[in-house]
């Protein structure tokens, strides 16, 4: 319940803050401190600094910049739920957490945190995102596809920060489903899927799955989108693009469910998604 | 380190470790022991407080976050002695039982109804998700609510249900 | 407000609730004695390991560390007794070795408890591992024993049919073997898993002690369901006089048995408060509650019905390995033993259970809301559904067909052999049936099964056994004599009018959010006719409350509820005399009516209770003969313990692709007796229903095979939420028990004993079409799921 002792430092710009995670052995950033703060009460995690990005203005925005929309690093689970962005992404947030989670939790942060049963990462994956990331030598762009490394693990270097995503505006239309764990669309997810298809002249143009609670982080399901683009979208054929949704995918197993019904539950999520996608169209 | 802020309306200004969660602040340093600690994963919601309007988990934010924020708890909820609607409604539809989920559930209420004066049942159930009661399984929690939600539109609430008439085969 | 005949007292606001909505509420950890220092555990990583040696320097050096105690320095004062002492008591701290995760290995006390937290990190014990064993059967085979000195891990049977009457076992062994051989029977066997839960009060246990050197007497305020008994427990402990210690429990924030244990710490933070002549406390954290606090259930068992195919039950048999954890606690054994007062519910037929108490290294189990009677009607309820499926019967026609008549009440005796006092159980299914509207239910189903929905419907019967209880118990070893409580299981209740005409009235009783301070203030109005308001009910104080047992097992109301019912007509008899004194009438003459006495038929000739409460405390005034003051303490010993009962039903819709379990409708029709406040009743069921269904659709405390609990913390361990759960449809039959004065039975545990089979025979309903006949419980998504698969490919679910 009481974190070891840390020292705090609450810099009032991204440089500052940066500044501060160099200086120190073991820091971790902090915004809204939904995963950081239970994982150091538990005192399976305890960084010497914590690096409170909360007081740095102008992050907690989200912004129309033409070509894309940009998410800054404080804009909360509530703000993203609550946004035009696209319906995917709306959906993974409004059913992360709970509501006070929601209103102090970040998506950026829920990004950087890489959780294996997150939400958002697939979202953020299947809308092909951007991360901003800003580190002592500058800031460098990383595509989403290359973000989620591993169990809470991304590809952020310890000294640098996820001051931002940038979710394209790349027409069509998207959809997230999952399985909590309380069932429906409760908690973490069991499994879930986010999807992106464009249709053109009646055929399926371009598409993008990624699956979440299957492996070790999000990741994209390439098979499906491969059997899908150049059909015609019909029930059909999202059956049997679906069936492709674990395809180079590694399958975990872990209290939630075994191998084989998570890779079922892939698929069957894989197929609502975009049979709920395709619905928009 | 240096924190200060606004508590139920009061500045409040102390020097704290920066381990130190704002529910042990609030609980310790200020003595209001309303608020309450139930687990330490971000749980069960009997810490709840309003952070700027906000329904949080006071037991996932550290006292140093909270400077410069105005904080609202159970404490002082009432106006002068009179109940606030919510609390109200707790009472008059047995929304409590052992009483120690009930400041972090009303306080998660009145974050609502703040957001929505009339809340369907759906959306009352989910403005509560994240508050863990062991005693009510939310039926009177709910109605409860829906009571308050009635008060504070004006209306008349809606009767209880547990006057049942004993039935006969 | 409204009330109905069967209501004793209405639906009146609770007294408890003005301070608890407004944060006034004071919990054991909202309490601070000046000088306080705070506790920490170290405890095992191991579920079986040696402790080779336990190195404290480190931490006692650190700054605001006051002590580390191990085993040796708490040797002396032995392990808390349980009430039926088999297998082995848990030791204060392990002394030597360790026998499951989380047992507590060294106690440290230091200035805050984050510093007593670093300390204990600074603590180093070493360890060297030794096989554990956690599952039932292997546990049961003794391959690998939990502690070496016993003879084997099963430490106790309880076998009955009917209970206590080794001929009567073997005849009914006789007749269930001839029934199976008769052709024109079927038998209907099923393993089946009643998993282990963590109880889960939101209130962590906590406790602070005090110890005054001067007057030799501890002060110790708990989160406890047992007051006096933790007051026993630690006078026993330290040598003293039970009078010496005082134990206050404050606001308890939810119990569910769980808090009806005495716990080691708090016996090791009284010691060393009196070791460091500081007061010190100790809180819980979630994290360490799974394997501190007890855990319910855990059970395996087989239940097999022979019955003809026309619906008559020849024979129930279960057979059970019951998990009792690595040390035995206050009631650990005597669990499972509630589950054979109710082996065979509401029926009769001829019944053989034989439930092997088996030790294993993990943490102690032992009470939790309904202990003993969900897991015995679990079973019970699951297989007559399906041998109800066998034969193709409606499950509400199995049942009524197999009823223990109504002819037969007041005093049927069950088949297992215990006295039943009150029931009418075909009433109650008819209500429920009408009331409900099952025909329209089954309808519904399958209009939604033609639209490809699997949507299923359960329909269960149960009986509780509750009210303890008949001081008879006390023969049977049921007791805290040693702690110097009453042998039995009394009620108590002290009623006090004062002199400016107000009421204290005090209990034995040890709430944790029943509303005993509104439901005995009912009680007390209800006989003298002054307003609740006046009325200030206190418990939870053994320093001036009435010796008393506590709340558990949906006693207070029927045992202690009585016990205050007596003493209000007991002071009622005295202000009688002293009205018929003062009013130069006799005292037959007396009615008490508003608040006031007056003479039948001259209601001018009245006194206020002020008035007769101020000439009771002056003795002058009184007949002669009569002793001054307005006060009466009665004592209640039930005949019998008292069977609520009832019939509920559930539906629920199945997504087969995932496996997910929605439920859509719950129905309750619960006959507790007589009711005295409706809306703390049926709040009693609201939560009843929500831990048997958290039971039946997501809690499990899941161990791996090294002894680790895999599922400690609430990410893991998920309790329903308000989205989890529908809105209740109740409703009530009223059959009132013929032991008590008030004819109240109980109503704490019911909804949790009634529901999960409601649950499970739903889903098994929803899912039978597709072959599946079983699925265990937690009813999680991936067991739906793998259950489908299973019976599709045609392997048994």
């Amino acid at each position: 319940m009481f974190p070891r002792k840390f020292d705090y430092v609450a810099p009032s710009s991204i440089d500052e803050a940066v500044a501060a995670l160099s200086d120190s052995e073991f820091a971790k950033v902090m915004a809204g401190g939904m995963s950081l703060i239970p994982m150091m009460k538990l005192r399976l995690l305890s960084p010497e600094t914590v690096v409170d990005i909360g007081r740095i203005p102008g992050l907690d925005e989200i912004r129309d910049e033409g070509d894309y929309v940009s998410i800054g690093a404080l804009v909360r689970h509530a703000q993203t739920a609550a946004s035009n962005l696209p319906q995917a992404l709306v959906d993974a947030a409004s059913w992360t957490g709970d509501v006070q989670v929601r209103n102090r939790g970040t998506t950026c942060g829920a990004a950087a945190h890489s959780d294996i049963a997150a939400d958002q990462t697939a979202a953020v994956l299947a809308l092909g995102a951007t991360m901003i990331a800003q580190g002592p030598n500058g800031t460098r762009e990383i595509p989403s596809s290359e973000f989620f490394v591993d169990a809470m693990t991304s590809a952020l270097e310890p000294d640098e920060i996820l001051t931002e995503i940038r979710i394209p505006k790349i027409g069509g239309a998207t959809a997230y489903d999952k399985l909590g764990r309380r069932g429906g669309h409760t908690d973490y997810a069991v499994a879930g899927a986010a999807a992106w298809v464009q249709k053109d002249n009646g055929s399926i143009s371009g598409c993008r799955v990624a699956l979440t609670g299957v492996g070790t982080n999000a990741t994209l399901a390439e098979g499906v989108a491969e059997a899908l683009v150049g059909t015609d979208g019909s029930e059909q054929a999202v059956k049997e693009a679906a069936e492709r949704a674990t395809d180079g995918v590694t399958v975990l197993e872990d209290l939630y469910g075994s191998e084989e019904y998570k890779a079922h539950l892939a698929k069957v999520f894989t197929r609502r998604a975009l049979t709920q996608a395709l619905s928009f169209l | 380190m240096k924190v200060s802020m606004t508590i139920n309306g009061r500045e409040v200004s102390a020097d704290v470790e920066p381990r130190t969660l704002l529910v042990h602040f609030l609980r310790e340093d200020q003595r209001l022991t309303g608020t309450h600690v139930g687990c330490e994963t971000s749980y069960c919601g009997a810490c709840t407080v309003l952070v700027d309007d906000q329904p949080t988990k006071s037991c996932t934010m550290l006292a140093v976050q909270a400077e410069g924020t105005s904080i609202r708890t159970i404490e002082g909820l009432a106006d002068n002695g009179t109940l606030h609607p919510v609390q109200e409604g707790f009472w008059e539809r047995h929304g409590l039982q052992c009483g120690f989920c009930t400041p972090g559930m009303i306080m998660a209420a009145v974050g609502l109804l703040e957001q929505n004066q009339s809340p369907s049942e759906t959306e009352i159930r989910h403005a509560i998700e994240g508050n863990l009661c062991r005693c009510t399984g939310y039926h009177n929690i709910v109605r409860s609510v829906e009571y308050a939600a009635a008060k504070t539109r004006g209306e008349e609430p809606p009767a209880p249900d547990w006057n049942h008439e004993e039935v006969s085969a | 407000m409204t009330t109905t005949t069967s209501v004793l007292g209405g639906a009146i606001r609770r007294r408890e609730d003005p301070a608890l909505i407004q944060g006034e509420g004071r919990y054991v950890d909202d309490i601070k004695l000046s000088g306080t220092v705070h506790a920490a555990f170290v405890r095992s990583p191991y579920a079986h390991a040696r402790i080779a040696s336990i190195d404290t320097l480190r931490a006692e050096e650190m700054e605001g560390v006051h002590a580390v105690y191990v085993a040796e320095d708490v040797r002396h004062l032995g392990p808390v007794l349980a009430q039926v002492p088999v297998g082995k008591l848990r030791p204060l701290l392990a002394d030597g070795m360790a026998s499951h995760v989380g047992e507590s290995v060294a106690m440290v006390v230091a200035d805050s408890r984050a510093l007593a937290d670093d300390a204990a990190e600074a603590v180093d014990v070493d360890y060297e591992p030794l096989p554990a064993v956690v599952d039932l059967k292997q546990a049961a085979s003794d391959k690998v024993k939990v502690h070496d000195e016993l003879d084997s891990n099963i430490i106790l049977t309880w076998e009955c049919g009917p209970w206590g009457n080794e001929e009567g076992i073997a005849q009914t062994k006789e007749e269930i073997a001839q029934a199976k051989q008769r052709d024109d029977v079927v038998v209907v066997s099923q393993e089946m898993i009643n998993q282990r839960l963590i109880p889960t009060a939101i209130e962590p246990r906590a406790v602070l002690a005090d110890w005054n050197r001067g007057y030799q007497r501890f002060e110790v305020y708990s989160s406890t369901q047992v007051p006096h008994a933790l007051a026993g427990a630690i006078a026993k402990t330290f040598g003293l006089a039970s009078n010496s210690v005082r134990v206050l429990a404050p606001e308890v924030g939810g119990g569910f048995g769980a808090k009806l244990n005495i716990y080691n710490d708090e016996v090791l933070v009284a010691f060393a408060a009196q070791q460091l002549g500081r007061p010190v406390k100790y809180t819980e954290e979630r994290r360490e509650s799974p394997n501190s606090t007890i855990q319910g259930r855990g059970w395996v068992g087989t239940a097999t019905v022979t019955g003809t195919r026309d619906g008559e039950v020849l024979g129930y048999e279960l057979h059970a390995l019951c998990d009792m954890g690595a040390y035995t606690q206050n009631f650990t054994v005597a669990i499972p033993f509630l589950g054979v007062f109710v082996g065979s519910g509401q029926y009769k037929f001829p019944i053989h259970m034989k439930l092997d108490c088996v030790t294993t290294h993990t943490m102690t189990t032992d009470a939790y809301r309904g202990a003993g009677r969900p897991e015995a009607i679990y079973y019970l309820e699951r297989i007559l559904d399906e041998y109800a499926a066998a034969i193709g019967m409606d499950p509400a026609d199995v049942r009524r067909r197999n009823y223990i008549p109504a002819s037969e009440f007041p005093g049927a005796t069950a088949p297992v052999g215990f006295a039943v006092d009150t029931g009418d159980y075909e009433k109650n299914l008819d209500a429920a049936l009408k009331h409900f509207g099952w025909d329209a239910l089954l309808q519904e189903r399958d209009l939604a099964r033609e639209e490809g929905r699997n949507v299923g419907v359960g329909l269960t019967s149960y009986v509780e056994v509750c009210g303890f209880g008949p001081s008879a118990l006390a023969d049977l070893g049921f007791s805290w004599s040693e702690y110097g409580l009453p042998s039995s299981f009394n009620g108590s209740g002290l009623v006090r009018v004062n002199p400016d005409g107000s009421v204290t009235t005090i209990i034995g009783t040890g709430p944790t959010g029943q509303g005993h301070e509104t439901t005995w203030a009912q009680i007390v109005s209800r006989q003298l006719g002054i307003d609740e308001e006046k009325i200030r009910v206190r418990h939870g104080d053994t320093a001036e409350s009435p010796m008393g047992i506590g709340t558990f097992g949906s006693r207070s109301a029927a045992v202690d509820g009585p016990a205050t019912h007596q003493a209000a007509l007991e002071v009622k008899a005295k202000a009688a005399k002293i009205a018929a004194h003062l009013l130069e009438a006799a005292e037959e003459d007396i009615r008490f009516e508003n608040g006031q006495a007056h003479v039948a038929g001259s209601p001018d000739r009245s006194l206020s209770w002020e008035e007769l409460a101020k000439a009771a405390y002056q003795p002058h005034l009184l007949p002669e003969g009569l002793a001054g003051g307005l006060e009466a303490h009665s004592v209640f010993s039930p005949a019998n313990a008292t069977w609520p009962f009832g019939t509920h039903i559930a539906m629920v819709e199945v997504d087969t692709d995932t496996g997910d379990v929605d439920l859509l409708r719950y129905l309750a029709m619960d006959d507790c007796g007589t009711v005295i406040n409706p809306m703390i009743v049926d709040g009693q069921i609201h939560g009843g229903l929500a831990q048997g269904i958290g039971q039946a659709l997501f809690e499990d405390a899941i161990y791996d095979g090294d002894g680790n609990l895999l599922t400690g913390s609430l990410v893991d361990y998920p309790l329903p939420t308000a989205t989890d759960l529908p809105t209740f449809e109740l409703a009530r039959t009223v059959t009132p028990t013929d032991i008590n004065p008030l004819g109240v039975k109980g109503i704490g545990e019911a909804g949790t004993i009634g529901s999960a089979q409601t649950i499970v025979n739903a889903v098994v309903d929803a899912l039978r079409a597709l072959g599946v006949k079983h699925i265990d419980m937690p009813l999680r998504p991936k067991r739906v799921w793998q259950a489908i698969q299973a019976a599709q490919n045609g392997s048994d679910s």
